[in-house]
């Protein structure tokens, strides 16, 4: 299930605005990759590219290659409905459906896939939902609405969502930032379950965060305010932390600055 | 405490220890500012109670005098001679006309305004919103007049065929059945009040759509949403009580619109057979009333009207009260 991304060459342009400046990196595939960097950096905007959510912001557009194993996303048979069907994304705020029940939260994805039958439903909302470590919190409310659940579930509500429509990859865009240290620590233990059969990207301002979850960690940087953001450096990620290759990688990571 | 989307942070948060959400009392400091701002918003929201009650107690004081004096069944008999010794009248044809109308006027402005308000919040290109929307508000501020003469001298050329072709084919339903109306029938006058509330439709609409979250957007679009599927699933269900309320607006207006309506509507003279065809002419509770004003001469007579004027009344606070009961009960599956 889980896929390699190729990313060469990413610039990303906000209009006349160049966020992202010459991106070039792999992804392995059933890992867990964490990009950090200070405000503004871009890496938000580039995690975006790799499901074409940025086009979503006007103006958004990109020059360069990412390839998902050998399928070139930004090819022009490609459609993006499809890119997104295949990289799932979890955003920064919970963002469940306010009208929708849970049970109706975690099938929205299934039925825009066209998934129909209680019984393939039923099965599949169950298994998603074990899967974000949330059944057993649920599993008697199933038909009352998303939007009442604490935060934390909320979130594991919306990983239930973005998997059950089975991608190959996971973004993650700051998960755990509108989170308390207990559904945070919740929604680390999930993801070092999920990486056993997904790609998970996350980006994160908490780089205690990055250290415990991720296998590679890639540093963003960006020279100036107005400077286009850019990719220092991607490594194991104990060797981002305890021996990076770039002097700014170590300021940041050593508080230094940022 | 229902904004106009029928959501409200205050309504969910629960206050200190479990108490009931933030109240007035609670809030409130006890400097003058505040018991100054305080009194001037009760005293508002008590005169608003008020008259509505004034109104309510007004008309029913006027028409009941008549009502008992009324030797036909005022519900069900199309007879309107409310003066004389022995009043008869009965509501029933300004009834159906009012309503038919008014349905028909809904039935067309809502989808389309709906549609219009997506096209401007989620389709058309960025530099086209504002103007566009801009002019929709303008369409709203058309006064009713000038609808009426338009209606009458320009518009009534391009329904006609359409009446005429709708006869000819569906003439064995009842609601098309052809009659021998040429002016205003009330399928025609439906269409021009739909063109009249179809921009509060549309602005209201707009309104509410464009507040739609972008993270309930993004969320959507993140699942592999089309557009379509997006507008579905994030779009459409959080402007709906937005939508029902624009929709009860629009339908206050077309219930009670008065000058365009009596301008263009086709009165049937005494004594013509009744039927259910939407083709036929027929006055409504509004036209009615502005019609015969210089009429009311006499107390019974007047209250004839008032009591007529007490049916609009009550069939527009029904009409809102289960507007408002649709948005209740979807109330705790919104934020």
């Amino acid at each position: 299930m889980a896929k390699r991304i190729d990313v060469t060459d990413l610039n990303v342009y906000y209009g006349d605005f160049k966020a992202v400046e010459g991106v070039t990196m792999t992804v392995e595939p059933r890992s867990v990759t964490a990009f950090i960097g200070p405000s503004g950096c871009g890496k938000s905007t580039f995690l975006r590219t790799l499901n074409r959510m940025h086009e979503v912001i006007p103006g958004g557009r990109v020059e360069g290659k990412v390839m998902l194993d050998d399928q070139d996303l930004y090819a022009a048979s490609m459609d993006p409905v499809r890119v997104r069907r295949t990289v799932g994304m979890v955003f920064q705020r919970p963002n469940p459906f306010p009208t929708m029940s849970i049970y109706d939260n975690v099938a929205a994805g299934l039925r825009l896939n066209g998934v129909r039958g209680k019984s393939t439903l039923d099965g599949i909302v169950e298994e998603s939902l074990k899967g974000a470590n949330l059944w057993n919190e649920v599993k008697d409310r199933l038909g009352k609405p998303g939007a009442g659940l604490s935060g934390g579930q909320q979130q594991r509500l919306c990983i239930a969502r973005a998997i059950a429509v089975q991608p190959q990859v996971l973004l993650m865009d700051e998960p755990c930032s509108a989170l308390d240290p207990i559904s945070t620590l919740a929604i680390e233990d999930l993801i070092n379950e999920l990486k056993t059969s997904y790609t998970i990207v996350i980006v994160t301002h908490n780089m205690q965060q990055a250290a415990r979850v991720s296998d590679r960690t890639a540093f963003f940087n960006l020279r100036a305010t107005g400077e286009p953001g850019r990719l220092v450096e991607i490594d194991d990620t104990t060797r981002i932390f305890n021996n990076p290759s770039q002097k700014q990688t170590e300021d940041y990571i050593s508080g230094r600055f940022g | 405490m229902s904004t106009v989307t029928g959501v409200s942070a205050a309504d969910e948060l629960p206050g200190p220890d479990g108490r009931k959400p933030l109240t007035g009392d609670r809030a409130s400091t006890g400097r003058l500012g505040d018991r100054l701002f305080g009194g001037a918003a009760t005293l508002s929201g008590v005169i608003v109670i008020a008259m509505v009650s004034l109104i309510a107690v007004f008309l029913l004081a006027q028409a009941l005098p008549a009502l008992t004096n009324n030797s036909e069944n005022f519900l069900t008999s199309r007879v309107w001679a409310p003066g004389g010794e022995k009043p008869a009248f009965g509501i029933l044809e300004f009834l159906w006309t009012t309503v038919a109308a008014s349905t028909i006027a809904m039935l067309l402005a809502v989808p389309v305004g709906v549609a219009v308000a997506l096209f401007l919040t989620q389709y058309a290109p960025m530099w086209m919103r504002k103007p566009a929307a801009s002019l929709v508000d303008l369409l709203a501020a058309i006064p009713s007049i000038v609808y009426g003469l338009w209606g009458l001298m320009t518009f009534r050329a391009f329904v006609k065929p359409v009446e005429q072709f709708l006869q000819d084919n569906f003439g064995w339903f009842p609601l098309f059945a052809p009659t021998k109306i040429t002016g205003g029938t009330i399928f025609f006058i439906g269409i021009v009040l739909a063109i009249m509330v179809l921009p509060i439709v549309t602005a209201l609409s707009r309104e509410v759509f464009d507040q739609t979250p972008v993270a309930h957007k993004e969320g959507a679009l993140a699942l592999g949403a089309t557009r379509w599927e997006m507008i579905r699933t994030a779009v459409l269900p959080f402007g709906k009580p937005g939508v029902i309320s624009a929709s009860m607006l629009a339908l206050g207006r077309a219930l009670g619109e008065t000058i365009a309506v009596t301008f263009l509507v086709s009165a049937l003279s005494d004594g013509t057979d009744w039927t259910w065809s939407l083709f036929n002419g027929g006055e409504t509770f509004a036209s009615k009333i502005a019609n015969n004003a210089a009429e009311f001469s006499n107390p019974s007579k007047t209250g004839a009207y008032i009591a007529a004027g007490l049916v609009l009344f009550v069939l527009t606070f029904v009409v809102n009260s289960i507007a408002r009961i649709v948005i209740e009960r979807r109330k705790a599956f919104t934020e």
